[in-house]
């Protein structure tokens, strides 16, 4: 007997389908979680104000995203839903990010197995603690693998290229100022070239405030988030950290994972 | 048996559906409770039984509702800038005081508070439904409410327990709140069909409100500050504990006082003991003297 015809192998399929996941995702620009003195910071480059990345989840708990925008949403809501109903059925301190975390990825390990598209996501579900030690970030893939992040975390783009800037220059006492100007050094290690730092219209800012009681989250626009950034660049001579040399990059290395494979679309 | 849904039940929570994820992927609207009716029903604050869940006519009207905990008196007034509100904490079973420190004023979200009478059990799950409401709609729209908006919710919310009400399981709230589009405090009190009324300047519910609103009526002055609301509030709940044995009065040996919270352009605020002491002190200490407390002139105008 031969393979009826058409017949695609089991293995083929999934790798087609994290082919095609894993390059969208490499494609669009990164964002990052930083967790510093004043809370767990987000900063992505976000030309909208009204489609957002970021959002509450619960009260010490956010959600950050990039990818498509209405699959994310879609899990975003329905995250807020098992939350909440966690929440009214137990009790708010019931409500954890390490539960969601996984419920995440039980939800996306079953799209990516059962539906013939996967979602292109890569989603971050973190929760602000005491102290910088206490803060936990977890990162879900679109397959659903969900990482255990420590200090910070980069979702989407060239990850890895971001992240190589934070992690040489992040210390878990960082301010906010300091935290944020770093964020913005390692976005902007992602575009090739000499490129002109991020200005505040360009970017979505949220923050898990550590000091703020109950509902923790905040977004940081508006005349706040001027004043934040340029706090933030007016740091960056003083402390003589090297954030011009940074947005060079590194030598254009296509990452690990997939970007050149377009063929394996067909 | 066979595919009888009844199967899928397990001490009368559906197992299926519940916690699968397509419940929650599922495009829906922006309430929780119209969620929760979907997904988890059982968790509503509803005396209503499901059908076969309960053998009919084992809850009648007032044989079984009479020995629940009931809240009593709440009082409400608006001042220059926000709003107001106070209530007792005895709760009451038949003729048997069933707690003396029951908090019946809640905070709903930043720029609302809610008070309930009735029923203590509906009524507190009914507030704690409604908090988780006017969160979650803001969580996934992004935005609050309007305070109009909050108050149709809370009415809807209401009307849903139509069922347990008739049944004598009564709770009622009542709605005040800072509204950011008028500057101002608003009051909106509710019936058991979800009714929903605006209320001018100050409003009263539960088995005390008809002392209560008596003494407001003589005391309260339009243009009053903040502490003289407080104050006229507080007058009138030791003057709805004078009259009605369901309200309870400041406790003053146990140091037991109203619960009082205030809503303004800064959000819900609760006072402390301390603050809300003083002033229970200050009432008793007059009353020492003037038991049915200040006078109002005879004519107005004087």
């Amino acid at each position: 007997m031969s393979m009826p015809f058409g017949y695609v192998s089991p293995e083929q399929v999934m790798k087609d389908k994290a082919d095609y996941a894993r390059r969208r995702i490499t494609q669009i620009r990164s964002g990052v979680a930083i967790s510093c003195e004043a809370g767990i910071l987000f900063v992505a480059p976000n030309p909208s104000r009204a489609l957002r990345k970021f959002s509450e989840l619960y009260d010490r708990i956010a959600f950050a995203a990039v990818g498509r925008y209405n699959e994310f949403e879609t899990l975003r809501k329905a995250g807020v839903r098992y939350a909440d109903m966690t929440g009214f059925q137990y009790d708010r301190r019931d409500v954890t990010a390490r539960g969601l975390a996984d419920w995440y990825g039980q939800v996306l390990g079953s799209l990516f197995t059962d539906s013939p598209k996967p979602y292109e996501v890569e989603i971050v579900v973190a929760q602000v603690g005491k102290a910088p030690a206490d803060d936990e970030i977890y990162r879900i893939t679109f397959e659903g693998s969900v990482a255990d992040e420590r200090e910070f975390v980069v979702i989407g783009g060239q990850a890895d290229r971001v992240a190589a800037v934070i992690k040489e220059r992040y210390s878990a006492t960082m301010s906010l100022p300091d935290a944020m100007r770093l964020a913005i050094a390692s976005l902007a290690s992602q575009s090739d070239g000499a490129a002109e730092p991020l200005t505040s219209s360009e970017l979505e800012v949220g923050l898990l405030d550590r000091d703020r009681a109950h509902r923790a989250f905040r977004r940081i626009t508006g005349a706040r988030l001027d004043a934040l950034v340029a706090e933030a660049m007016a740091g960056r001579g003083a402390t003589g950290s090297s954030a011009a040399p940074a947005a060079d990059g590194p030598a254009d290395e296509p990452p690990d994972d997939g970007t050149a494979s377009p063929a394996d679309a067909d | 048996m066979g595919n009888d849904r009844k199967d899928l039940t397990v001490g009368g929570f559906e197992l299926p559906g519940r916690w699968q994820a397509a419940t929650f992927l599922a495009a829906g609207s922006s309430s929780f409770a119209d969620f929760l009716t979907m997904a988890a029903p059982d968790l509503l604050p509803r005396a209503q039984h499901r059908e076969g869940s309960v053998p009919s006519g084992v809850v009648t009207a007032a044989s079984g509702a009479a020995d629940l905990p009931h809240g009593t008196t709440i009082v409400t007034a608006v001042f220059d800038g926000g709003v107001v509100m106070a209530g007792d904490r005895r709760a009451t079973a038949g003729n048997m005081i069933a707690q003396r420190d029951i908090e019946k004023v809640f905070r709903s979200d930043e720029y609302s508070c809610v008070g309930i009478s009735g029923v203590a059990g509906i009524g507190v799950d009914l507030v704690r439904l409604f908090a988780v409401e006017l969160e979650h709609y803001e969580k996934l729209e992004g935005r609050s409410l309007s305070l109009e908006g909050k108050a149709n919710r809370l009415a809807g919310l209401v009307k849903a327990n139509l069922g347990g009400a008739m049944q004598g399981l009564v709770a009622v709230p009542l709605l005040a709140g800072y509204d950011e589009e008028t500057s101002g405090g608003r009051i909106f009190s509710f019936d058991v069909a979800g009714g929903k009324y605006e209320e001018q300047r100050f409003a009263t519910i539960g088995s005390g409100s008809v002392f209560a609103r008596g003494s407001l009526k003589k005391l309260y002055r339009d243009g009053m500050n903040v502490a003289d609301v407080v104050l006229v509030l507080m007058q009138a709940l030791y003057d709805a504990a004078d009259d009605d044995s369901a309200t309870g009065g400041p406790d003053m040996s146990r140091r037991i006082y109203p619960i009082i919270a205030t809503v303004t352009e800064d959000g819900y605020q609760r006072l402390t003991d301390e603050e809300a002491g003083r002033y229970a002190e200050a009432v008793v200490t007059e009353r020492m003297q003037l038991p049915d407390g200040p006078a109002a002139p005879l004519r107005s105008g004087s």
